[in-house]
């Protein structure tokens, strides 16, 4: 998994029926200290998260769709937990 | 999964029995701003979208999980069409620049 940061949503009304009701997000990497890396991830919600909040995503099919509620969704990527912080040793 | 844009299709008579009847779109991977990003693939079309509009895609093993029970060989399925994008985004430049099609 990793820590991104949700930078907005997508709003697609014709998707897969699997895909119906389900909130949409453009995750933005992180590195742990917090700055932009790489490209955008395009992820299902499954914790109800904003803009803004700092994120751990998930990205394998099968954990994405167990998020989804509907197993064999075409979903490669959820947001599975919203981080309070990270704690570096 | 991507955002991406349809770019163009692809017509092939003599595929694989796997691909039978299914839409070959190629699509140029997107950022929010709509600039390219990476290189064009071709994805089946999951959805039925036209060309020019905005989609999402899946690609790898879940690519395939959109045409269940049908068993159709693909590594990248359009599941998706955009409506809309909102969110704050930094301008990213393109690394690939998008081909023009004849």
């Amino acid at each position: 998994m990793i820590i991104g940061r949700v930078a907005g949503s997508v709003v697609a009304t014709e998707k897969h029926y699997k895909l119906e009701g389900r909130k949409l997000l453009l995750v933005q990497p992180l590195t742990l200290e917090g700055v932009d890396r790489g490209e955008l991830l395009l992820a299902v919600d499954g914790v109800d998260a904003g803009e803004g909040d700092r994120v751990l995503v998930v990205q394998e099919g099968r954990s994405a769709s167990m998020v989804s509620g509907r197993l064999e969704s075409p979903l490669d990527c959820a947001v599975v937990a919203v981080v309070d912080r990270v704690d570096l040793g | 999964m991507q955002l991406a844009k349809v770019v163009g299709s692809v017509v092939a008579t003599v595929k694989d029995s796997a691909l039978k009847s299914r839409k070959l779109l190629v699509i140029q991977p997107i950022a929010p701003s709509g600039a390219p990003s990476g290189a064009a693939l071709v994805a089946i079309d999951g959805v039925g979208v036209g060309p020019g509009e905005q989609v999402m895609f899946v690609k790898g093993r879940e690519a395939a999980f959109a045409f269940l029970p049908d068993q159709v060989l693909a590594d990248a399925s359009i599941v998706g069409k955009v409506d809309s994008i909102s969110g704050a985004f930094a301008s990213k430049p393109s690394t690939t620049p998008l081909k023009k099609h004849k």
